[in-house]
């Protein structure tokens, strides 16, 4: 089935918040905002759920930091326990100390780089994906909106067209190929 | 609405009346522009220097770290204080994009994405001094904890040389990841604006098909904020753990409880100095003096006093104690009265003339806001530094306990040839970047325009803060109509005849060109047209800067109408307002 979305372009981010705000006091649905920046209350005002990669990340945190005390255990306290310099490896806690820095830089190498593939994958970013902007002035310094109409098209874009849009171009999308 | 305000006593970050695609066209330019000649002079002599630093590490490896200036009792000496140095200028980076993100100080954002750049390209040059000093370096991966060929035979775990090859790798490998994914949105606007489909291919595979849906900056943001507060403690890690290397000996000098919190101190210090050198010559060569303003250029000179107050204080507390401690061995420790008057007077007073009072002339106003006089202090501090951490290792290991072992250092040419090196390869990787990365992160520096933009803050100061901060758009947009699966505009494909009358009608007002009495220009010269463009306008009989400086909105969309290719674009690019300063010129 074709369906067709309607693509509002602004020139301004404060214009473009007014614009999101009226789209969705009249019940149209807006299917995606492309910006150049990041325009601060975009999300609130689209009515996005917050993102939870910080939780993600504090998990992978954790994962790292169990997996540095299992090595450290294992290589220091359990395979092959040395005196070095004087300093026996007696147990995991006596020989903590010493062990403190690479805790720390295990934990934060798995939550940093766990939670930046994360963040790559669930947006669809990686090399060789093409890009999917449907105007390469947005991310120069246009802004666009995307608004789904089914049957009301031409009566969404004719009220797009009074909330300071410079350009509405209404597009048929075959989605049946 | 959202509020733009922003107190009116605090300076404009961005000056020159800038709009946001002014941003896009001043930060792509350098990338767009070709490189002159200064450019290729300084590529060629830091090429040149890297090669012989090459050079010089193929031979230390085919023959032996004995090639060095290194004896029994001076062990470690200009690789080690390379090594050191080099760490140290790598923190401003991270410092600037993380910490400073943390404290919500706006103005990094005209100088992060350099700072980070410097940062990742100096750890690169750090981590080659512990590789080559190996001896082996196709052994390198011993250093993993990853069992022998002898049995489980582990690395050391309790040693703070290996800490370091965990702190610096992470942290390398956390810098480069926050600053590629900072990279993304701007690597997309110059892959938008491409004019060749290689560039355009290239920044797109860069760019990894980043597209700015509201979702992807949500988390952008979120997750830029979660790597500030991760690379923050990373950061003042790596250099308490580069301490960790001396300060856990027994050396005398080397046995300080102060180093971890004075060595990050001075890691900051000299970062900061080696950004101030970087860009001031890069804000003039590549015209950022609207982005990289006197202020950013102050604000760094404040943080470099406040580290540089840091370190002055741990020199007077490393003196004291030495000396307080009555103990004869600590009077040959690089901070005392035998290393100001002993064999290595000069280093000693270097290091006090370079780090301790050179800077103290920042106190004063009106030299730090010079920019020839930061210019200078920030290599002075360079050089400062360097001595330093070449007074920590030379000096305290050539007067050890035993007198007979006394001994003094001399470099040898290999020693200098893979410092020189190392300058080298930086250069070549920061004049690489220079040219062909957005070295402003334009993203960020957008999202602050209306807040601290110099027009913005006029306009707020003129008609009060609850102003709007746009143009109203005048009238209703007209609704156009198109099918995903065709080409743009394809549904106002005009008929032969109507292109003709459009292009008679855009000449009348133009004016014709009669190539009898003038001469074409170089149209090329206008931002936004290129050679298939130029071509285009040809057919059209426009040849002269005169014809295209005449063009008003009206005429734009003639052109628009006969040429389908990029609609607005010469709108948008003020092809007029370029033309006719070409044509004055």
């Amino acid at each position: 089935m074709a369906s067709k979305v309607i693509h509002a372009i602004y020139n301004d981010d404060d214009i473009l918040l007014n614009a999101v705000k009226k789209v969705r006091g009249k019940q149209y649905r807006i299917k995606e905002v492309y910006t150049p920046f990041p325009v601060h209350g975009l999300e609130k005002a689209m009515g996005l759920a917050d993102t939870r990669i910080a939780i993600t990340s504090f998990i992978y945190g954790l994962v790292g930091f169990s997996l540095a005390v299992w090595m450290l255990n294992y290589i220091m306290i359990y395979d092959w326990p040395q005196n070095i310099g004087g300093k026996p490896s007696f147990s995991f806690f006596e020989n903590m100390p010493a062990f403190v820095p690479v805790l720390f830089e295990m934990t934060v190498f798995f939550a940093a780089h766990l939670m930046v593939i994360t963040f790559y994958l669930r947006s669809r970013i990686w090399p060789f994906k093409k890009a999917e902007n449907p105007d390469p002035r947005t991310t120069d310094d246009h802004f666009l909106m995307e608004v789904s109409g089914e049957s009301n098209a031409d009566e969404v874009a004719q009220f797009l067209a009074k909330t300071g849009a410079v350009e509405i171009n209404i597009i048929d999308k075959d989605e049946d190929h | 609405m959202a509020s733009h305000y922003e107190a009116p006593i605090r300076t404009p970050l961005i000056t020159g009346d800038k709009t946001y695609h002014d941003i896009s066209v001043d930060v792509a330019a350098p990338i767009e522009g070709k490189a002159n000649k200064s450019w290729w002079i300084v590529f060629s002599i830091a090429l040149v220097a890297f090669l012989w630093g090459l050079g010089c590490i193929i031979y230390t490896i085919s023959t032996g770290i004995g090639v060095w200036g290194l004896n029994k009792t001076i062990n470690w000496a200009w690789d080690i204080t390379n090594f050191v140095w080099w760490v140290g200028i790598g923190h401003a980076g991270t410092l600037i994009s993380a910490v400073l993100l943390l404290f919500r100080q706006k103005w990094r954002m005209g100088i992060n994405r350099s700072a980070e750049a410097m940062t990742i390209f100096a750890v690169i040059q750090a981590g080659l001094f512990p590789i080559i000093h190996m001896g082996r370096p196709w052994l390198a991966y011993w250093v993993l904890p990853i069992p022998n060929q002898f049995g489980s035979l582990w690395v050391n775990f309790n040693s703070p040389l290996l800490w370091d090859v965990f702190a610096i790798s992470t942290y390398l490998s956390v810098s480069l990841v926050f600053w590629w994914t900072g990279l993304l949105p701007d690597f997309a606007m110059i892959r938008d604006r491409a004019k060749t489909p290689f560039t355009k291919k290239i920044y797109g595979i860069l760019s990894f098909g980043w597209s700015g849906r509201a979702k992807d900056w949500q988390r952008f943001e979120e997750v830029s904020l979660v790597l500030a507060g991760l690379a923050t403690p990373l950061v003042l890690s790596v250099h308490t753990i580069v301490s960790f290397d001396f300060a856990t000996s027994v050396v005398p000098g080397w046995h300080s409880t102060i180093y971890p919190p004075y060595f990050v101190a001075g890691a900051i210090f000299s970062g900061f100095a080696m950004v101030q050198t970087l860009l001031i010559i890069m804000r003039k060569v590549s015209n950022l003096e609207n982005y990289i303003t006197i202020l950013h250029i102050e604000n760094m000179n404040l943080v470099i006093l406040l580290t540089g107050g840091i370190v002055t204080v741990a020199y007077l507390t490393e003196y004291f104690i030495g000396w307080y401690s009555g103990i004869p061995y600590e009077n040959y420790t690089y901070l005392s009265f035998g290393a100001a008057t002993g064999p290595y007077w000069w280093a000693f007073w270097a290091l006090i003339i370079c780090n301790l009072l050179v800077p103290l002339t920042l106190w004063v106003r009106k030299w730090r806001r010079n920019i020839m006089w930061t210019f200078i202090v920030s290599i002075i501090i360079n050089i400062g530094m360097w001595f330093e951490r070449f007074d920590i290792i030379v000096i305290d290991l050539s007067k050890d306990r035993l007198p007979s072992s006394w001994s003094m250092f001399s470099p040898t040419f290999v020693d200098i040839g893979i410092f020189m090196g190392t300058i080298g390869f930086f250069f070549v990787l920061f004049l690489l970047y220079a040219r062909t990365f957005p070295v402003i992160a334009q993203a960020e520096v957008k999202s602050i325009l209306k807040s601290s933009g110099d027009n913005y803050k006029r306009l707020r100061a003129e008609k009060g803060d609850d102003t709007p901060h746009y143009t109203e758009v005048s009238g209703t947009a007209s609704v156009k109509k198109e099918t995903e699966k065709t080409e743009k505009m394809s549904s106002e494909e005009l008929s032969e005849n109507d292109k003709k009358e459009n292009i008679n009608n855009l000449l009348s007002s133009l004016g014709t060109f009669n190539p009898d009495t003038q001469t074409a220009d170089d149209l090329k010269k206008i931002s936004g047209v290129g050679p298939v463009m130029e071509q285009k306008l040809h057919s059209l009989g426009i040849y002269t800067f005169e014809q295209v400086s005449k063009m008003t909105d009206k005429e734009y969309d003639l052109l628009d109408s006969i040429i389908n290719e990029f609609p607005g674009r010469a709108k948008r690019d003020d092809w007029a307002g370029q033309a006719s300063k070409l044509k004055n010129s």
